[in-house]
C-alpha cells in the first residue's frame, strides 16, 4: 500500500499552571543568613532537596555579582533556586534564574512526615478466609497469600492465590496456587473432584488426575517441573 | 408481612413457570393472598400456564414505565379469588425493565399481597437479576442432572451477592426444589441422586416433584397442577412444598417407583 502521511504542523500550546514554592528572604549580612540555613540543614539534611525555592531579594540590595554568588552558595548546599523576585530585571544575568512577579502567599502544608508511618502501621493480611461455599461462576483472586475455604468450591468456580489453597470441602472447580511464581505453594482439599489444578503455571486437568484419588482428601505440590497429587491420609 | 419469593434456576426448561403457578395456587388455596409475577419479558408463559392469556391488557412493563396503574395490570384468577397474575409483555424485551421501576412495583405489590412470586426467566442476565433483586426468599428449581445442578449453583452465588438483601448484609432464604424426578431412572442410577444434589448445592430441600404426565396435562389446559388434579403425585408434592414455605414441618416424601398391578404380578420393572 502506498500511503503517505502529510507532515502536519504541530501547534505549540501554551498553558498556565501555578505551583507552591518555598520563599527564602535573605537579610544582611548574607554570611550569617547562610549560617542559619546551614543550621537548618544540620537538623534535617536534605530538607530542601528537590523542593522549588524562590529567592525574595526585596529586603536586601545586592549587585549582579553578589546575586550570582548567593545563588552559587545555595547550589553548593543542594538548594536549587527556581526564580528570583524583588529585584530589577537588569541585575539578573542570562545564566541566573528568571525574575518572578505576582507571587501570592499561601500556607505550606507539610504532609510528608505525617503520611509516612501510616502504610507501615497496617500490614496487609497475608491470608484470605472464605466461610461460605464458592459457587459456580465465582472467581476468588488473592495474590497476597493463602486462601482458605470453609466449604466446597463448585464446578465452574475458580480460586487464584499467590500462596497455597486450603479447601475444607469438595473441590469441583479450578484451583490455581502460587500464581506469582511461588513454586512452594500447595493445594489441599478434603475431597478432590477438581476440573483443574495449577501451581506456579504447571497444571493438570481433570482427565489427568488419577481416578483412584477422586473423592478423597488430597494435596498437590510441585516436585521440580512435575505436579504431584497424593492422598492426604 | 409480605414475602417476595423468586422462582429461579439459571437453566431453561427445568420447570420454573410450572412451579411458580403450582406453588402460587397452592399458597392461595390455603388462604394466602398471592400474586404471581412473570419476569420473562418477551417470552412470557405464565399467563398460558395460569389460563389467563386471553385477558391480558396491561403488563409489568406498562406498570414499570408508569403507562398503566398496577390494579389495571393485575388479573384475578377465575378459580381462586385471592390468586392474581401480573403478566409480562410479549412485545418488549428485558431491557425495558429498570431496577428502580421493578423496586417500585414490588413495593406496591407488598402492600397488597402476602406472597409475591416472581417467575424468573432463564439465564443470568438483566431479566433474571431483576427478578431476584428484591427477593426475601428463593426457590431454586433443579432437575436431577449435572448441567442443571451447576447452573443452580451459579444462581445461588448470585442470590448471595446481587440481591438487595445480600448488599445489605442480610441473607436471602434459599430452598432447592427438585423437579422432573423420575423414580424409575433414579433406581437405575441414570440420574443424579438427591443426596448428591444437596451436597453440591449445600442448600436445604423444599420438595421433590416427580416427573408426571399430570404436569403436562395441567399446562395444556392452562391450570396450575395443584388446581387441576390436587390428588396427583406432583400436585401433592407442590402442596407439601407450599406448606413448608409457610413454615410448617412436613415429612419429605421421595417419590418411589410405582408398579402397576400387572407389573407386580409378573415381576416386571416399569420402564
Amino acid at each position: 500500500m502506498d500511503v503517505r502521511a502529510d507532515p502536519t504542523r504541530q501547534l505549540v500550546r501554551l498553558r498556565g499552571r501555578s505551583y507552591v514554592a518555598f520563599v527564602f528572604s535573605p537579610v544582611v549580612p548574607i554570611v550569617e543568613w547562610l549560617a542559619e540555613i546551614d543550621a537548618t540543614l544540620a537538623r534535617s539534611p536534605g530538607y530542601f532537596v528537590g523542593k522549588p525555592i524562590v529567592l525574595d531579594l526585596a529586603a536586601v540590595d545586592l549587585s549582579s555579582s553578589a546575586i550570582a554568588h548567593l545563588v552559587g552558595s545555595l547550589n553548593e548546599r543542594s538548594i536549587r533556586v527556581l526564580g528570583i523576585e524583588g529585584v530589577e530585571e537588569e541585575r539578573l544575568a542570562a545564566n541566573m534564574p528568571p525574575l518572578l512577579t505576582g507571587g501570592r502567599a499561601c500556607v505550606i502544608t507539610r504532609n510528608e512526615p505525617a503520611q509516612k508511618p501510616e502504610p507501615e502501621a497496617k500490614p496487609k493480611p497475608t491470608s484470605l478466609l472464605l466461610e461460605s461455599p464458592v459457587r459456580s461462576g465465582q472467581s476468588i483472586v488473592f495474590m497476597e497469600g493463602d486462601v482458605t475455604v470453609l466449604g466446597s468450591v463448585g464446578s465452574g468456580a475458580e480460586i487464584v492465590a499467590g500462596g497455597s489453597i486450603h479447601i475444607y470441602g469438595t473441590l469441583r472447580g479450578r484451583a490455581m496456587a502460587g500464581v506469582n511464581g511461588n513454586s512452594n505453594a500447595r493445594i489441599y482439599c478434603q475431597k478432590i473432584e477438581a476440573e483443574l489444578l495449577a501451581i506456579d503455571g504447571y497444571y493438570q486437568t481433570a482427565e489427568e488426575i488419577d481416578v483412584s484419588l477422586r473423592n478423597r482428601p488430597a494435596q498437590a505440590w510441585l516436585q521440580g517441573d512435575t505436579m504431584k497429587i497424593t492422598p492426604l491420609n | 408481612m409480605a414475602k417476595v419469593l423468586v422462582v429461579t434456576s439459571g437453566k431453561g426448561g427445568v420447570g420454573k413457570t410450572t412451579s411458580t403457578a403450582a406453588l402460587g395456587a397452592a399458597l392461595a388455596q390455603s388462604g394466602q393472598n398471592v400474586v404471581v409475577v412473570d419476569f420473562d419479558v418477551g417470552l412470557r408463559n405464565l399467563d398460558l400456564v395460569m389460563g389467563a392469556e386471553r385477558r391480558v391488557v396491561f403488563d409489568l412493563i406498562n406498570v414499570v414505565q408508569g403507562v398503566a396503574k398496577l390494579p389495571q395490570a393485575l388479573i384475578r384468577d377465575k378459580r381462586l379469588e385471592n390468586l392474581w397474575l401480573l403478566p409480562a409483555s410479549q412485545t418488549r424485551d428485558k431491557d425495558a425493565l429498570t431496577d428502580e421501576g421493578v423496586g417500585r412495583v414490588i413495593a406496591e405489590l407488598k402492600s397488597r399481597f402476602d406472597w409475591i412470586l416472581c417467575d424468573s426467566p432463564a439465564g443470568i442476565e438483566r431479566g433474571a437479576t431483576l427478578a431476584m433483586r428484591y427477593a426475601d426468599e428463593a426457590v431454586i428449581v433443579t432437575n436431577p442432572e449435572v448441567s442443571s445442578v451447576r447452573d443452580s449453583d451459579r444462581i445461588i452465588g448470585m442470590l448471595d451477592s446481587k440481591t438487595v438483601r445480600a448488599e445489605r448484609g442480610e441473607r436471602v432464604e434459599k430452598h432447592v426444589l427438585i423437579t422432573r424426578y423420575d423414580p424409575a431412572r433414579a433406581a437405575r442410577g441414570e440420574m443424579l441422586n438427591i443426596d448428591d444434589i444437596l451436597e453440591i448445592l449445600a442448600t436445604p430441600l423444599l420438595g421433590i416433584i416427580p416427573e408426571s404426565q399430570d404436569v403436562l396435562k395441567a399446562s395444556n389446559v392452562g391450570t396450575p397442577v395443584t388446581l387441576n388434579n390436587a390428588e396427583s403425585a406432583p400436585a401433592r408434592a407442590y402442596i407439601d412444598a407450599s406448606r413448608r414455605l409457610m413454615g410448617e414441618e412436613v415429612a419429605m416424601v421421595v417419590p418411589a417407583e410405582r408398579k402397576g398391578f400387572m407389573d407386580r404380578l409378573l415381576g416386571r420393572r416399569a420402564a
